[in-house]
C-alpha cells in the first residue's frame, strides 16, 4: 500500500503538466500510467503546435486556458531546455469565398483576446512562403503560433516534476477508485493500492472509464483519429511557417508545417472511430491529406515521406472541454474533452486545477526549494566541432554514432536510459534522443539500440520491447 | 583535434571501399586511408554468410565474409590504413578535408589529395512504400533482420511473411527457414521477380516457399506485435483488388522493397546527384562533379552483384590514386551517355574522351525482355552491340564501347533481335 496526497491518472502532457505545477507545493503527488513510458497517447501523436487560441470558441474554458498558456511557453522552454520555435502561422485564403471569411476569423481572434493577428496581402504571403498556391488572394498572420518537440516537452515536465519529488508509476493501470463518505480514499491499480485524498483524472481517451469508477457516466469519449505524414528534411518543397487552411463548418482542415527538427509535417485527418485502439493509417486517409494540402502548397512532395502515423483525439460526447468537481465525490477532479489544444493548455491547466484543489480545502504551501530548471540531454549534432571534441573527451561514448541518419551518439542513448524516468523501450529512446527518427526509420540503429537496452537494463534481449508490454522486438538467441 | 594526412581517403570500408583501396595502392598511391564506422571492415558482406559471391570476379563461389576477407587481407598486406568505429560527419570537397568522430580519437580531421565515396546504400522502409495499418513491433527490413540473425545471433520471429522479391528478401526467406521459422509467403507487387533468378530457385523453390507475383500487402494488423497481414492481388495500375484480399496470420513482416544509395554526405557537399540512381553522377573514372572526389559501389547506383562493385571500385581507386599523384589522363572533351529504349539509367553518365581505348557502361532495363541486342550509338552510327538472351530489371547489363569511335553523345538502347 502506497500513501500520497494526490494521484494523477495519465502521464500525457496534461497529467505531467498538472504534476509539475503541483510539485511547486508541499504536497505528495503520484502519477500513474498504463503505458511503459510517460508521454501519453494523444500527446505523442499530434501536430506538435503550440496554439494561441485565436480560433477557439470565445468565452469557453478552452479559450481561456489556451490563451493563458501560450505566453507561458517562451519562459518554460528556456527553463526546461525544450526545442521550441515561434514560427507564426499563415492562413492563406485561396478562393474569393475564403477571402471573404478573413474578417470574421480576425474578429473571433479578437473575442478570444488574441490581438496580434494581422492581415497579409497576396504579395506579403508569397514573399513569406514562396511555395504557397499562387492563386492566394490574401490571408492572416498569427505570430505566436509555435512549434515544439512534443516528446521532449512532456519528458521535461515529468523529469522536472520528478526532481521536485513527484513519483511516477508506469506500466500501472488503474482498476478502481475507492470513495468513502463521499470522499476519495484510494486508487486500486494493477500494481499497489494507493491511499490518497485527491484523484485527478487526466486519462484522456479513457477518462470516461475512470469517471465511471466514481459513478460519473454523463459523457462518453469518442476517438477521433488524425493521420499524419512526416517528410524528409531534404524534401524538395518546404514551408517556414505553420500553413493553416481556412476552416470549414465541418473541419479545421489539414495543415503543413515544419517540425522543430526540420522535417515537414502534413495532416491530419479527422475520423470518428467506434473503438479507442485503431491507430492505423489508411490509404484513403493519407490520400485525402495529399489532396487537401495540395490546395495550400501545390508542390508538396509526398514521395519524400519518411513516416506516417495516426493519433486519437479524445473527443467528448456531448462536446466541449470540461473540468468538473462533484459534491458527492470530494477530492475528485475530472478532466474531459481535451483535444487538439491539449498540448498547449497542459501548461495552464495545472494552475487551474491547483486553484480547484484549494477551493476543496487543499493546503498548497509553496516550496522554497522548488527547482524550476532542468538540464536536457546534450545533443551532439547541434554542437560546434570544438564542443564535440570536448564532449567526447569527457565521455568517449559521445564519439560512437549509433543513429547515422540523425547523428545520435551512444552517449545520448545512455543518457536517455539512465535519466530520471529513463527510457525502457526502443520507442522511448527514439522519443528522447531521436535515434530511429530519420530516413532509415531505425533500419541501421534499431538492432544496436536493442542490444544497448538489454545490456544497460540487464534484461534478456527478448524482453526488450518496442513500446508497451507484448511488443517484443526479437524472440531471443538463435538455436 | 586529431589530424591525419593521406593521399587517398576512402569513406566506407565495405567491398567498394576495400577494392578501391587495393587499386589505389597498386596504382602507386603512398598513403591510403579507409574510414569505417563499424568496428570491423567488410561492410554489409559480413552479414551475408551465404555463398554466391565472386563467381564472375574470382570464378569461384565464396561467402560474403570470404569475399570481403580477400580484399580486406590484400588491403592490409599492401599497407592500407584503417580508422575503425569512425563516423564521417562532414567533408569539404575542394579542400579534401574530412571531419569525423570516434570514441578513441575524438574529433578527427583527415586531409587527403583525393577522396573516394563508398558509403553503400540503405534499405527502403515500410513508410517509404506507405503500407497501411497499425505500427506494431515485428516489421523489419530484410537487411536489419539479417544483421540481427547473422551478426547478433538473435531470432526475429517464428511466422514470417516477406514483401518484395529482392535478393536480400529471398536470401532471408531461406535463412529464416533454416533457423526454424515458417516463411508463409514472399509477396511481389510486380509480375516478375525483383532479384536474381538463381536466388528464387535456391532460396524459395528448394524450401517450398510460395512466391506471390502481382500481389501486395494491403494492411498490417496488430497493436503490440504483428498479428498478421492482408495480401491482395493488384490490377494493371498496381492497385489492390479488394475481392482478392486474404489474411495471413504471422508475427513478422520482412521488407525487401529496394535499396537507396546513401548520399547524405554527397548532398551536403553539393555534388550533383542523379534523380534516377539517387547517386552521384560520374564519368568513366568514377569521378563525381567535384574534381578529385570519386565514388563507387552502391553509393553510385545499386548493383546486383558485388563482383560488379569491385570492377567499378577498382576504377575509382585507380583514378583516385592518379589524381593524388597529379597524373590524371589529359582530357580532350566530354560527352553524355543517353538512355534509349528500355534503359532506365546509365552509369557513368559522362564520358571523358582522353587517351583511353575503351569504357564500360553499366545499366538497368525498365522491363524484362528476351532475345535482344544491347546497342550503343553515336548519332546513327552503331559503335558497339551485344546479343543478350534475357534482360531483366533485377540484373545489371553492361556494354563496352571503343572510345575512339565516340563522336557526340552516346545513346544506349535495348532492341529486339530481328
Amino acid at each position: 500500500m502506497l500513501k500520497t496526497d494526490v494521484v494523477v491518472i495519465g502521464g500525457g502532457a496534461v497529467g505531467c503538466g498538472i504534476a509539475r505545477e503541483l510539485s511547486k507545493y508541499h504536497i505528495n503527488v503520484i502519477v500513474v500510467d498504463k503505458n511503459e513510458d510517460i508521454g501519453g497517447d494523444a500527446s505523442k501523436s499530434n501536430s506538435a503546435i503550440i496554439h494561441t487560441g485565436y480560433d477557439a470558441a470565445p468565452g469557453t474554458l478552452e479559450s481561456e486556458l489556451v490563451v493563458a498558456a501560450n505566453p507561458m511557453f517562451p519562459q518554460l522552454v528556456k527553463e526546461l531546455q525544450i526545442p521550441f520555435e515561434e514560427t507564426g502561422a499563415i492562413l492563406p485564403a485561396i478562393t474569393e469565398e475564403q477571402f471573404m471569411q478573413l474578417p470574421a476569423i480576425k474578429e473571433k481572434a479578437f473575442k478570444n483576446r488574441v490581438y496580434d493577428v494581422e492581415y497579409l496581402t497576396k504579395e506579403q504571403i508569397i514573399e513569406m512562403e514562396p511555395n504557397i498556391n499562387p492563386e492566394v488572394k490574401g490571408g492572416l498572420y498569427i505570430p505566436r503560433e509555435s512549434i515544439i518537440d512534443p516528446f521532449i516537452y512532456v519528458q521535461a515536465l515529468a523529469e522536472n516534476a520528478s526532481e521536485n519529488g513527484v513519483d511516477f508509476l508506469l506500466n500501472t493501470k488503474v482498476t478502481d477508485i475507492r470513495v468513502e463518505n463521499n470522499q476519495i480514499k484510494a486508487v486500486e491499480t494493477t500494481g499497489e493500492t494507493i491511499e490518497t485524498k485527491y484523484v485527478i483524472n487526466a486519462a484522456a481517451l479513457y477518462c470516461d472509464e475512470i469517471a465511471a469508477m466514481v459513478g460519473k457516466t454523463d459523457y462518453k469519449v469518442v476517438a477521433r483519429r488524425g493521420q499524419f505524414y512526416i517528410l524528409d528534411k531534404n524534401t524538395s518543397c518546404k514551408v517556414k511557417h505553420i500553413v493553416l487552411p481556412i476552416p470549414t463548418k465541418i473541419t479545421k482542415g489539414k495543415l503543413m508545417c515544419p517540425t522543430i527538427h526540420g522535417n515537414m509535417l502534413v495532416g491530419p485527418t479527422a475520423e470518428d472511430l467506434d473503438n479507442k485502439t485503431d491507430k492505423s493509417v489508411t490509404t484513403e486517409g493519407l490520400e485525402s491529406i495529399v489532396e487537401d494540402v495540395k490546395r495550400l502548397v501545390p508542390e508538396v512532395n509526398i514521395r519524400d515521406t519518411i513516416t506516417q502515423y495516426s493519433g486519437l483525439r479524445p473527443n467528448r460526447n456531448p462536446e466541449g472541454l470540461h473540468i468538473d468537481v462533484y459534491d458527492d465525490v470530494e477530492g475528485y477532479i475530472n478532466l474531459s474533452g481535451i483535444r487538439s489544444t491539449g498540448l498547449t493548455l497542459s501548461l495552464s491547466i495545472g494552475v487551474y486545477v491547483a486553484q480547484l484543489m484549494k477551493r476543496q480545502g487543499a493546503e498548497l504551501i509553496y516550496r522554497e526549494d522548488f527547482k524550476n530548471t532542468r538540464e536536457g540531454i546534450k545533443v551532439f549534432h547541434t554542437m560546434t566541432v570544438e564542443e564535440q571534441e570536448a564532449v567526447i573527451a569527457q565521455n568517449p561514448k559521445y564519439g560512437n554514432i549509433i543513429c547515422r541518419c540523425e547523428t545520435i551518439t551512444e552517449g545520448e542513448i545512455l543518457a536517455a536510459i539512465h535519466r530520471p524516468i529513463g527510457a525502457r523501450s526502443v520507442d522511448a529512446i527514439k522519443r528522447r534522443v531521436r535515434a530511429g527518427m530519420g530516413r532509415c526509420q531505425g533500419g541501421f540503429c534499431g538492432p544496436k539500440v536493442i542490444e544497448i537496452l538489454a545490456r544497460e537494463l540487464n534484461i534478456p534481449i527478448e524482453d526488450v520491447n518496442k513500446n508497451v508490454t507484448g511488443s517484443y522486438m526479437v524472440l531471443g538467441k538463435v538455436k | 583535434m586529431y589530424e591525419v594526412k593521406c593521399d587517398v581517403a576512402i569513406i566506407g570500408g565495405g567491398p567498394a571501399g576495400l577494392s578501391a583501396a587495393v587499386a589505389a595502392k597498386k596504382e602507386g598511391a603512398k598513403d591510403v586511408l579507409v574510414i569505417e564506422r563499424d568496428n570491423s571492415i567488410g561492410g554489409i558482406l559480413q552479414q551475408c554468410i551465404h555463398p554466391g559471391f565472386g563467381l564472375s570476379y574470382f570464378k569461384k563461389e565464396l561467402t560474403g565474409p570470404e569475399y570481403a576477407g580477400r580484399f580486406a587481407e590484400e588491403a592490409l598486406n599492401l599497407g592500407v590504413d584503417v580508422l575503425l568505429n569512425t563516423m564521417v560527419l562532414d567533408f569539404a570537397p575542394e579542400r579534401k578535408e574530412i571531419i569525423c568522430a570516434s570514441s578513441e580519437n575524438g574529433m578527427t580531421k583527415v586531409t587527403a589529395k583525393s577522396i573516394v565515396l563508398a558509403m553503400g546504400c540503405r534499405e527502403r522502409t515500410r513508410p517509404n512504400i506507405q503500407i497501411p495499418g497499425t505500427r506494431p513491433a515485428g516489421v523489419y527490413t530484410a537487411g536489419s533482420a539479417q544483421r540481427l540473425v547473422n551478426r547478433q545471433n538473435t531470432m526475429v520471429g517464428k511466422n514470417v511473411v516477406i514483401l518484395g522479391s529482392g535478393d536480400i528478401g529471398m536470401i532471408m526467406a531461406r535463412r529464416m527457414s533454416l533457423e526454424g521459422a515458417k516463411v508463409l509467403a514472399v509477396v511481389e507487387i510486380m509480375d516478375y521477380l525483383a532479384g536474381l533468378t538463381r536466388n528464387k530457385v535456391q532460396c524459395l523453390d528448394d524450401f517450398g516457399i510460395p512466391l506471390k507475383l502481382g500481389h501486395t500487402i494491403t494492411r498490417i494488423v496488430g497493436n503490440e506485435r504483428v498479428e498478421g497481414v492482408y495480401v491482395a492481388q493488384v490490377d494493371e495500375n498496381k492497385k489492390p483488388i479488394k475481392e482478392t484480399e486474404e489474411f495471413i496470420e504471422c508475427d513478422t513482416l520482412l521488407l525487401s522493397v529496394g535499396l537507396l544509395p546513401e548520399n547524405e554526405l554527397t548532398r551536403k557537399a553539393e555534388i550533383s546527384i542523379s534523380r534516377i540512381t539517387n547517386g552521384p553522377e560520374v564519368d568513366q573514372y568514377m569521378q563525381t562533379s567535384s574534381p578529385g572526389v570519386f565514388a563507387s559501389g552502391n553509393v553510385v547506383h545499386v548493383n546486383d552483384l558485388v563482383d560488379n562493385v569491385t570492377v567499378e571500385s577498382m576504377q575509382a581507386g585507380k583514378y583516385a590514386a592518379l589524381y593524388a599523384m597529379d597524373k590524371m589522363p589529359g582530357e580532350v572533351r566530354e560527352v553524355t551517355s543517353l538512355t534509349g529504349n528500355n534503359v532506365r539509367y546509365l552509369c557513368p553518365q559522362r564520358l571523358r574522351i582522353g587517351n583511353e581505348e575503351k569504357a564500360k557502361l553499366f545499366f538497368r532495363v525498365l522491363q524484362p525482355d528476351a532475345n535482344v541486342r544491347l546497342v550503343a550509338k553515336c548519332g546513327d552510327e552503331v559503335i558497339a552491340s551485344v546479343k543478350e538472351k534475357r534482360v531483366n530489371p533485377g540484373e545489371i547489363c553492361c556494354i563496352q564501347i571503343p572510345m575512339d569511335k565516340v563522336g557526340d553523345d552516346v545513346l544506349v538502347e535495348v532492341v529486339k533481335e530481328a
